[in-house]
């Protein structure tokens, strides 16, 4: 039977952390994400997990921790957030080349400046290209799941890489919302025994990990590096199958919302996604035909198959909670519609939508803004603006 | 979709108007409700307004925004009736509930033209008098489960009763006091 529970976005983080009792927990505490590491060092102190907890003196060292823990033969979690993250940045790129599966809670927060606490995508749509597999939750029960997926995924042979899972910091790290926990025995069962093929602690096969890497051979690694995450995507449907058998609650790379008969959709990351829902099921009592694709994954970057779900639909509107600041386009919208082009897929009129930078509330209003424009879009075959700011005082 | 009740808590920062949000999420998703409870949170310091926000309901919760048109209204602290517009988007067939030593009647010309119901709680009074300190968040976490309907009053304090003892396992003497609380605020809160 599972749990019926109530928790907030990083309590359901830090209890599963509990529930996959990693070896090593190496962490430095940054608004939204402290209370990950903070209930963490509670079950250590409590000793119901026999993990090693490491209070690193910056996120640099977090990271650096994991990476040294990792290699050793340990399952090493960190959790962080905006500036946090950014710290960690070198360090990243280092952890998913030396193939380290490491697993990380990213709350997202905005990165300074200015100066702002509260949620964005802009700090895990810095890392996109660290290397990581990036995975995105709607809301705790979410976050949750994707945590108990995430070593499965990052530890298969096929893959070998790091993975972050994120989350939007405030809205689900500090909402109470009801969730259902999987018990702990079927966690260890489901999440396992992890026994990397090679690692510093075997005295049997010594290794190095790190070492100068020149012209002779780092395209290769980067080439393998590279098929590791092309394989993550059939591994990540494997791992989302198994999990769905255990607890009957589906995953995969995208969540199709009112996609059947839909003349337009939103394309939308994490929490928003919901109030998107909210406002379709409106939308629909009124006969409009509108409907959401949520990606889950957005690293790897499941092109074919979100090509292929967008390619029925007559306008889309891609909303971005980062901006790229290349004068064009978020970073989500610019993957979309260059998979869209790579695919020879024109059809579909796209927008873009910047919205809820630095926490501004997102409002059912904002995105009835967004829909009507694309069903707007739809009736007339006409785009006004293809890069727009939702709802920013001018 | 079924109702959602959404309601709107007003408190300084320090006064607990959070933790009763989290409170009265907790006690609604014990009697089998879907629920959201979350603070917006803003600078944080003693003493500053703060606002924090529940949904209730039947049904599966999607939406992730604050509340502008709330069924109900709680302001913890009758201060912020000067400087905060507690009624903005209050729907005429809610309530609005106030922590004050004033009648409905009497508060009422304050609340710019608000027509819906104003109930009023003394949580002062009642919070010294059962818990021998000012803790006004239980005494408002009764006034407001009272006025809004939301939960059943008898399953409502029976759940409270063992929250209460989970809660305070190491401090028994104060579940009484706490529970007291509840049950004055219940019956003493005006304007029903």
């Amino acid at each position: 039977m599972a749990i019926r529970e109530r928790l907030s976005g990083n309590e359901a983080i830090a209890i599963a952390m509990k529930q996959i009792n990693p070896d090593v927990v190496a962490a430095f505490p940054i608004t939204p994400s402290t209370e990950i590491p903070q209930y963490f060092s509670n079950y250590v102190a409590d000793g119901v997990v026999e993990t090693e907890f490491v209070a690193v003196e910056s996120e640099h060292s977090a990271m650096s921790a994991c990476v040294g823990a990792q290699a050793a033969g340990g399952r090493a979690m960190t959790a962080t957030s905006a500036n946090g993250l950014g710290l960690m940045w070198e360090v990243l790129y280092i952890a998913a080349c030396s193939r380290l599966p490491i697993v990380m809670a990213c709350v997202n927060r905005t990165m300074s400046g200015p100066l702002n606490i509260h949620n964005d995508h802009s700090d895990s749509m810095g890392a996109r290209d660290s290397g990581w597999i990036q995975l995105y939750s709607e809301n705790n029960q979410e976050a949750y799941d994707n945590m108990l997926m995430a070593h499965r995924i990052g530890e298969h042979p096929d893959v070998v890489l790091p993975v972050m899972v994120c989350q939007d910091g405030f809205i689900t790290s500090h909402a109470i919302e009801n969730l259902e926990l999987v018990e702990d025995d079927k966690v260890k069962a489901f999440v396992g025994e992890y026994n990397p093929e090679d690692y510093l602690l075997n005295k049997d096969n010594p290794i190095s990990v790190g070492p100068l890497d020149l012209q002779g051979h780092t395209f290769e690694h980067k080439r393998q590096q590279a098929q590791a995450m092309m394989n993550a995507k059939k591994v990540i449907l494997e791992v989302s199958e198994e999990f769905y058998k255990l607890t009957g609650r589906k995953y995969e790379l995208f969540e199709e919302y009112m996609t059947d008969d839909a003349e337009v959709v939103a394309v939308i990351l994490n929490s928003t996604a919901g109030t998107a829902k909210y406002v379709i099921d409106q939308f629909r009592a009124q006969g409009k035909k509108v409907g959401l694709i949520k990606p889950r994954v957005f690293r790897p970057f499941p092109v074919d198959e979100i090509v292929e779900a967008l390619s029925k639909f007559k306008a889309i509107a891609v909303l971005d909670k980062a901006d790229s600041f290349n004068a064009a386009g978020g970073p989500l919208f610019t993957d979309i519609t260059s998979a869209m082009y790579a695919k020879g897929v024109f059809t579909p009129k796209v927008v873009n939508f910047i919205y809820g930078i630095g926490g501004r509330d997102v409002r059912s209003d904002d995105i009835e803004v967004v829909y009507n424009e694309i069903l707007n879009i739809a009736a007339t075959g006409k785009v006004n603006s293809v890069y727009n700011y939702l709802g920013v005082r001018e | 979709m079924g109702k959602v009740v959404e309601i709107r808590w007003h408190g300084r920062g320090g006064q607990g108007a959070k933790t009763a949000s989290l409170l009265l999420a907790d006690a609604a998703f014990n009697t089998g409700k879907y629920i959201q409870g979350f603070p917006e949170y803003g600078p944080e310091r003693m003493g500053a307004p703060i606002t924090a926000y529940n949904r209730i309901s039947e049904e599966k919760l999607t939406i992730h925004s604050n509340i502008y048109e709330p069924d109900y209204v709680v302001v913890v602290d009758e201060t912020l009736l000067a400087s905060v517009p507690v009624t903005s988007g209050l729907k005429e067939d809610g309530a609005i509930i106030i922590n004050t030593t004033r009648t409905p009647e009497e508060v009422r010309p304050v609340l710019k033209g608000y027509k819906g119901k104003v109930c009023t709680i003394d949580a002062r009074t009642i919070s010294i008098d059962t818990l021998g300190k000012y803790f006004p968040n239980t005494p408002m976490l009764g006034a407001v489960v009272k006025v809004s309907g939301v939960m059943d009053e008898k399953e409502f304090l029976s759940d409270m009763i063992e929250s209460f003892k989970h809660k305070f396992a190491k401090k028994p003497e104060v579940v009484d006091g706490n529970i007291k609380a509840l049950e004055r605020s219940m019956q003493e809160v005006k304007g029903l």
